[in-house]
């Protein structure tokens, strides 16, 4: 019983940086049509941002972290957006799922090529300790990653319910040509988006680097995770991405620990094509609504 | 003698909203029958009600005293049903003379005969004859979406007769046309009509060219039937005025 | 076409032909090996063209295909049986499961569509590596034989290189017939509109299993050529990475062009070759080509030459692009 405890927590924590990554993946696709299939590689890259500035730039772990995330913010964000997906937008979203293809193999093969190709360590942010629970050993990291995502998330939903620019951005997703005739700037919305999922996925990256280590491959495993979770939760909505996040972190745990490890990763392929065959608009979302 | 269209107490609802609640009519072989109403009057649904791209919530469709409701689009097509879109649906990538031979090579042969018989299905001549009737011979070889708008509505219309259909249903025909288009429009129908023998409905905003085309007319309002009968009995119908202009 | 276009196309193409025929004297063996494995690619990157390009169903279920129709062949082979049996079993086996994945097409369209067939990719890898008393898993098949084609052996480089070749000619002439044909206007319908085919009495059910079943047989005909190719295969190059690459190439040649397919898988087989002297940097350059090829000109390398010399195309050479329509 106190393995299955501690099972999931750890299945949690992990399910918890899939929901970080899987948000901003369906926050992409809601708001512009950007199917990001170079998305694991997004998470991949903040902590090689983080790493460089360690070692060429000589900063310190703090210092570091925060150049990362301006990195990120950046060239995950803003140039992402000017540079790959504006042009191609118009042509439709097939030309644009294959440059994202491609820009994930450019991103991958450039750590490899720029960087390592074998696997770096990540400084963690907190001490490598277990507590106890009610007799559950739990490893301190969990805890710390899953607090650190719920409080991201939360955050995130209280700027897009609370705040104008947040409600704007809910508008910009629903119906971006009512939204534009209202006076909202919908080019500036869109950006913002591909902000927040940049700093989504740098967060993911910082979470998990130390756990997994940094190397220029995590990124298949990743992205292939993050399409899922936001499918099967539902690619309507935010919800939806958290919840299939902690249900393929939770789901891929306990298989690996219970079942066959060989197949461990057929599972979560089976409970995509499931709900896109049965349940399209996945656990959570409804039919026909879109909602950021 | 049955006749070739049979609509009994057709419904479909939305949710809560009732698109079209309970219209039944029927048409003749040879027919011009039109279908006009206010906007949101349910005409488009009904249509696509008949035509199998939407299922209806209860009611009937018969096609020479089959039971069609519901039936696939494309299945629908092969008993000799074809219709036109509001929204214009021809082929833009291929040429005038391959949007007809597409048109009617689904109704004739087999899928066999389709992949190893002659690449036109045998439908040269047929096409071709189109191409004279609709006076489209000069684009004939042009990629459809080169058209101006009207020869592509005149091309819309030919592609709806390739098969030799029995009932031929046409929705808003005469949107966006220019005037002299709508009068060649409207004579290649009726000759169409004439020689053939071929069943049209007709739905239409354009009141004049209905009135003018039409043998029998069909009032909607609403989601239901408040009129039908000859173009004069219907112009002068006080429900009908009722219904356009309120009182 | 006039007389004189004609002739001049029926020149270059046997030029062509002859080139190809003579491409093998003087190379070493690596190089033909790259041209057999670019003939072998193209049937996989025609398949693709047919489902995706041709009739807009967008798969990325490909490497599974080749993976299946590779096992199939490399299983049989090695255990005696002959190839022309494998052959057509490998074929056939792709062109059954290929129809049955094509019942989630009729359901689920574009980017559903894409993740199902990608779960199908990775699923159908697992098991590949999984099931070693089938495929060896991890380990592999080995030693498998080239085949002898009426009595004369391809063992040797050169020969099995015109056997690809001559495979890819066939392939290439029951293609170009079937895309001209009916069933190539109603794919072709499918994929510009198909609620507009179906009430013309395209059957738009049938045609899509179709299209999947066909391109996915392509798939098989070239893993069985592709076994005997490289001789020993194991589960990795038949993962989602081929999938995507072979996307790629049908883009990069020209989504919907007939000849796309043999542009893109040259590009994606021989780029790296002429880029070997960057070092590690030929995956860079290519990647970055294929973006700045998407953001300039989507419908490819053929799409680039359409509008260079053909600005007011007739239809003989339509391209069939489902770039420009944002699927929403």
């Amino acid at each position: 019983m106190t393995d299955l405890v501690q099972l999931l927590v750890a299945g949690l924590a992990t399910g918890a940086i899939y929901a970080l990554v899987a948000v901003g993946f369906t926050l992409l696709w809601q708001t512009s049509q950007t199917i990001n299939f170079a998305q694991g590689e997004f998470v991949m890259l903040p902590a090689f941002f983080v790493l460089a500035a360690m070692k060429f730039g000589g900063a310190s772990f703090p210092v570091a972290l925060l150049l990362g995330l301006v990195a990120s913010l950046l060239i995950l964000g803003v140039l992402f957006k000017k540079l790959l997906v504006d042009p191609m937008i118009r042509h439709g979203v097939l030309p644009l799922v294959i440059s994202t293809i491609a820009l994930a193999l450019f991103l991958k093969e450039g750590v490899k090529e720029f960087y390592a190709a074998d696997a770096q360590p990540f400084p963690a942010l907190w001490a490598t300790t277990n507590i106890s629970i009610a007799g559950a050993v739990i490893a301190l990291q969990n805890l710390i990653i899953i607090g650190v995502a719920i409080a991201a998330i939360a955050a995130l939903q209280w700027f897009l319910a609370a705040t104008r620019t947040g409600r704007s951005m809910q508008a910009t997703a629903q119906n971006p040509l009512l939204a534009r005739i209202l006076g909202i700037r919908v080019e500036r919305m869109i950006l913002y988006t591909f902000l927040i999922n940049a700093g989504l996925v740098a967060l993911a990256s910082v979470l998990i680097s130390p756990i997994y280590l940094a190397k220029f491959s995590n990124g298949e495993t990743l992205g292939l995770v993050a399409f899922i979770a936001a499918i099967v939760g539902g690619f309507n909505q935010v919800r939806g991405a958290i919840v299939g996040g902690l249900l393929l972190g939770v789901l891929d745990n306990l298989v690996a620990a219970y079942v066959s490890t060989q197949y461990r990763g057929a599972i979560p392929l089976f409970l995509l094509i499931a709900v896109i065959l049965f349940r399209p608009q996945g656990l959570l979302g409804r039919i026909e609504e879109r909602s950021v | 003698m049955s006749a070739v269209l049979e609509v009994r107490d057709l419904k479909k609802s939305f949710g809560g909203i009732s698109a079209v609640g309970g219209v039944s009519f029927e048409v003749h072989a040879g027919e011009i029958l039109g279908i006009i109403g206010p906007n949101g009057s349910g005409k488009s649904t009904l249509f696509n009600c008949i035509l199998g791209q939407l299922q209806p919530s209860s009611g009937e469709v018969r096609i020479d005293g089959k039971p069609i409701t519901g039936m696939r689009p494309c299945d629908l097509n092969r008993l000799g049903v074809s219709r036109t879109f509001q929204l214009l649906q021809v082929f833009p990538q291929l040429s005038v003379r391959e949007n007809l031979i597409l048109a009617g090579q689904e109704h004739q042969g087999s899928m066999w005969s389709r992949l190893l018989g002659r690449r036109d299905a045998g439908l040269t001549t047929t096409a071709n004859r189109m191409i004279e009737f609709f006076r489209l011979a000069s684009v004939a070889d042009e990629r459809a979406g080169r058209l101006s708008y009207g020869q592509q509505k005149l091309l819309d219309a030919a592609m709806a007769f390739m098969a030799g259909p029995r009932l031929v249903l046409l929705d808003e025909p005469a949107g966006g046309v220019n005037p002299t288009m709508l009068a060649d429009l409207r004579e290649r129908l009726r000759t169409i009509n004439d020689r053939e023998g071929a069943t049209f409905v007709v739905i239409e905003h354009n009141m004049e060219f209905v009135m003018s085309l039409c043998t029998r007319i069909l009032v909607l309002a609403e989601g239901r039937l408040i009129a039908q009968g000859t173009p004069e009995a219907v112009r002068r119908d006080p429900k009908v005025i009722e219904a356009y202009f309120g009182n | 076409m006039t007389r004189a276009r004609r002739l001049s196309g029926a020149i270059a193409a046997l030029a062509v032909c002859a080139a190809l025929v003579a491409a093998p004297f003087g190379l070493k063996p690596y190089g033909i090996y790259l041209l057999s494995l670019w003939a072998v690619m193209t049937i996989a990157a025609m398949g693709l063209n047919l489902t995706l390009g041709y009739a807009g169903q967008i798969s990325l279920a490909q490497a599974a295909f080749v993976g299946i129709g590779a096992y199939t062949a490399a299983i049989l082979t090695t255990q005696g049986w002959p190839f022309a049996l494998a052959f057509v079993l490998s074929a056939a086996l792709c062109f059954a499961i290929g129809w049955l994945l094509g019942y989630p097409a009729l359901r689920v369209q574009h980017h559903y569509l894409a993740f199902v067939t990608l779960a199908f990719t990775t699923l159908v890898f697992l098991v590949l590596r999984n099931e070693e008393w089938l495929t060896g898993g991890i380990y592999g098949i080995s030693g498998i034989p080239r085949p002898d084609v009426l009595g004369w052996s391809t063992g040797a480089p050169r020969d099995y290189y015109l056997f690809c070749l001559g495979m890819l000619g066939l392939v290439t002439l029951a293609t170009g017939w079937l895309v001209r044909s009916p069933w190539g206007r109603a794919f072709m319908a499918l994929r510009e509109n198909p609620i507009r085919a179906a009430s013309l009495g395209v059957d738009t059910r049938r045609y899509t299993l179709i299209a999947f079943a066909l391109g996915a047989a392509l798939g098989g005909i070239a893993g069985a050529l592709y076994a005997p190719l490289v001789q020993f295969i194991d589960p990795t190059p038949f993962a989602l990475g081929l999938s995507l690459n072979l996307l790629l190439m049908v883009l990069v040649g020209g989504s919907g062009f007939f000849f796309g397919p043999f542009l893109g898988a040259l590009v994606s087989v021989l780029l790296p070759e002429w880029l070997r002297f960057t070092e590690g940097l030929y995956l860079l350059i290519y990647a970055a080509f294929v973006m700045a090829l998407m953001a300039f000109c989507p419908s490819g390398l053929l799409g680039i030459a359409e509008r260079l010399f053909r600005p007011a195309a007739k239809t003989d050479d339509a391209p069939a692009t489902p770039a420009g329509k944002a699927a929403r």
